[in-house]
């Protein structure tokens, strides 16, 4: 499996000093005989945004639940704050795609977040005056003060969301893994809740790794992107990365690259589709060509 | 008149009282086992789990009483086998309600080929299926009390971690929650109490006691300690209740508790209607004043496409 290194700044390049909170040396996945991805290098830098693109099925999500330590590494190392990573890390906060909460869950927003503080306590020994106050505070941070006591199944999806970031940075993690986050959220909420990440990083020196499929929601608060296709992959600044010759290369198909009204457009195939926002849906998910892969 | 003072009768009140004391201590403990385990059997989305392992327990009740063993281990082994097999074969919502489906006649089946077989009194076979009172004698409610403790503390101690991965299992994974390892303690909890719920009232009629009160109990509210504490006071009231009435004639308990806990239920559904419109339209004027921006998707539970 060949590798396709693009000249990437660093992120010590960008002023941001520190070890890195996440590194990856020669790191490879692979299902059976079918690897995801091999020969993998990355140090995600205290405070670097880095989104992770690709096609379905690139192992985008794999990534994830190996820094989670629900899935080991075929080769190669991964370590997070200088140790091997475990799982269940009280540092790593996660973001999973948007699932509405069913009407019958007895959890208000609140209590939401206090499972990012207590929730994997044991007993039932009410949370201490100190964490209470922190609960009160995630809340205020993330806007959610307004419905802090309303049911979770009552919130708007952008509610929810915003809430699940919450309960997230509710542990002060060094490292946030978000998977998708935006998806089915309208604009305003993407906006709102990406700002509520970006946020965190600044303000706390999070590092985030973002997997998703439309890198436009959050292009102006990226770092450098990681590009999964076809078993390769390219790191670098989303202009580095997110052009014509690089993905053609990556895909071993011609792929165009569209900028328009401020967003990225891919374009790729023989069908040409239209990308925009990723809300066009692919009649076939698992067609092997490039235009699956949407910016 | 002569159906209703079968139904409600009173007479000798005071003396019957203190023959089925044991039956009243009994209803209250289990009361408390069904009110406590309800909203995670809600949470996880499994009241036809529950429905499944109380055929096979009954099923093993029936056997022991046809073999001459004991009938609290003969359901308590039918029970704990049930949810064993159903946390480890069934992981995924799909399985677990397909095993269900295939271990719940076989169950039934069985149960009913043992008691046709069995030559003793016929009111043990058929409160096994419906619920009994007079026949909780002291040895039996020891041992009532003592799984019913189990259960309590069991729940007690894995509170929160297991509500945690009942409501969203993988960032409970995420955050070190030994999700898998919950599901398979619950499982076997859920049999203790369905077992010992099969004594009083029936094997048909369990979900009556594990589920129902919880759901009452959420139609009202979302608080995570009012929400255990209502639906336990819900289900001691329908099953202290329901002995409480059915003690004078000679009918089954079990018509009496099923009837108490879906009153509440009915009445906890209509309050609660009210509060989900309420809620409604807190959210609405919450979007409302989040700014005049363009919706693109309806993905939001509103469902506003614009």
């Amino acid at each position: 499996m060949t590798t396709v290194q693009a000249p990437s700044r660093t992120a010590a390049a960008d002023g941001r000093g520190g070890p890195a909170v996440l590194a990856l040396r020669d790191a490879a996945l692979s299902y059976g005989s079918r690897a995801l991805w091999s020969h993998l290098d990355l140090d995600v830098a205290p405070g670097e945004f880095v989104a992770v693109l690709g096609p379905n099925g690139a192992g985008k999500t794999s990534l994830l639940r190996t820094v989670l330590g629900q899935q080991r590494l075929t080769s190669g190392t991964m370590s997070f704050l200088g140790q091997p990573v475990r799982r269940g890390h009280r540092r790593i906060g996660y973001i999973p795609q948007q699932r509405l909460m069913e009407s019958g869950t007895p959890l208000r927003a609140r209590d939401m977040i206090a499972q990012g503080v207590t929730g994997s306590r044991w007993g039932v020994l009410p949370a201490s005056r100190a964490e209470r106050a922190r609960i009160d505070r995630i809340l205020d941070e993330v806007g959610a003060t307004a419905f802090a006591d309303a049911p979770v199944a009552e919130l708007s999806g952008g509610e929810q969301q915003r809430t699940r970031v919450g309960q997230a940075i509710a542990a002060d993690p060094a490292l946030l893994l978000c998977d998708e986050p935006l998806i089915s959220l309208d604009l305003r909420h993407q906006r709102g809740v990406t700002e509520l990440i970006d946020r965190q990083r600044r303000q706390q020196g999070a590092s985030v790794l973002f997997v998703t499929h439309d890198v436009n929601p959050i292009l102006d608060v990226v770092d450098r992107v990681l590009y999964i296709a076809g078993g390769r992959f390219r790191i670098g600044t989303p202009d580095e990365v997110l052009r014509a010759e690089v993905l053609s290369d990556l895909y071993g198909t011609p792929v165009d690259v569209v900028r328009t009204m401020g967003r990225i457009v891919i374009v790729g195939g023989n069908e040409a589709h239209d990308q925009v926002g990723g809300h066009h849906c692919d009649p076939d998910p698992h067609a092997p060509t490039p235009d699956e892969g949407r910016i | 008149m002569d159906v209703l003072s079968t139904v409600f009768s009173f007479q000798d009140y005071g003396e019957l009282l203190v023959l089925v004391q044991n039956s009243i201590w009994a209803g209250a403990v289990l009361g408390i086992v069904g009110g406590l385990i309800g909203p995670f059997v809600v949470a996880r989305n499994m009241p036809f789990a529950v429905h499944g392992i109380s055929e096979l327990s009954f099923a093993g009740a029936s056997a022991a009483l046809l073999f001459g063993a004991n009938v609290v281990t003969g359901s308590l082994v039918g029970s704990v086998v049930a949810a064993l097999l159903i946390g480890l074969l069934g992981s995924r919502a799909r399985d677990r309600n397909s095993i269900i489906a295939v271990l719940m006649p076989f169950g039934l089946g069985l149960g009913i080929l043992c008691l046709a077989l069995y030559r003793g009194r016929a009111a043990n076979k058929f409160g096994l299926l419906t619920g009994q009172i007079v026949s909780v004698d002291n040895p039996q409610l020891t041992s009532l009390v003592v799984v019913s403790a189990i259960v309590v503390v069991t729940l007690l101690v894995i509170w929160r971690p297991l509500m945690f991965s009942s409501v969203d299992p993988d960032v409970a994974a995420a955050a070190g929650v030994p999700v898998r390892t919950l599901a398979l303690v619950f499982m076997l909890v859920l049999g203790l109490a369905t077992a010992v719920s099969v004594q009083i009232v029936g094997a048909l009629l369990v979900l009556s006691l594990l589920v129902t009160p919880a759901a009452a109990a959420l139609r009202l509210t979302s608080h995570p300690v009012v929400v255990p504490v209502l639906s336990t006071v819900f289900a001691v009231v329908s099953v202290v209740g329901g002995i409480l009435l059915a003690i004078g004639g000679g009918l089954p308990i079990s018509p009496y508790v099923t009837t108490i806990s879906f009153l509440i239920w009915v009445v906890c559904r209509i309050v609660g209607t009210r509060r989900d419109r309420r809620g409604r339209d807190r959210v609405a004027g919450r979007e409302q004043d989040g700014g005049g921006e363009p919706r693109l998707q309806a993905g939001d539970r509103e469902g506003v496409a614009a």
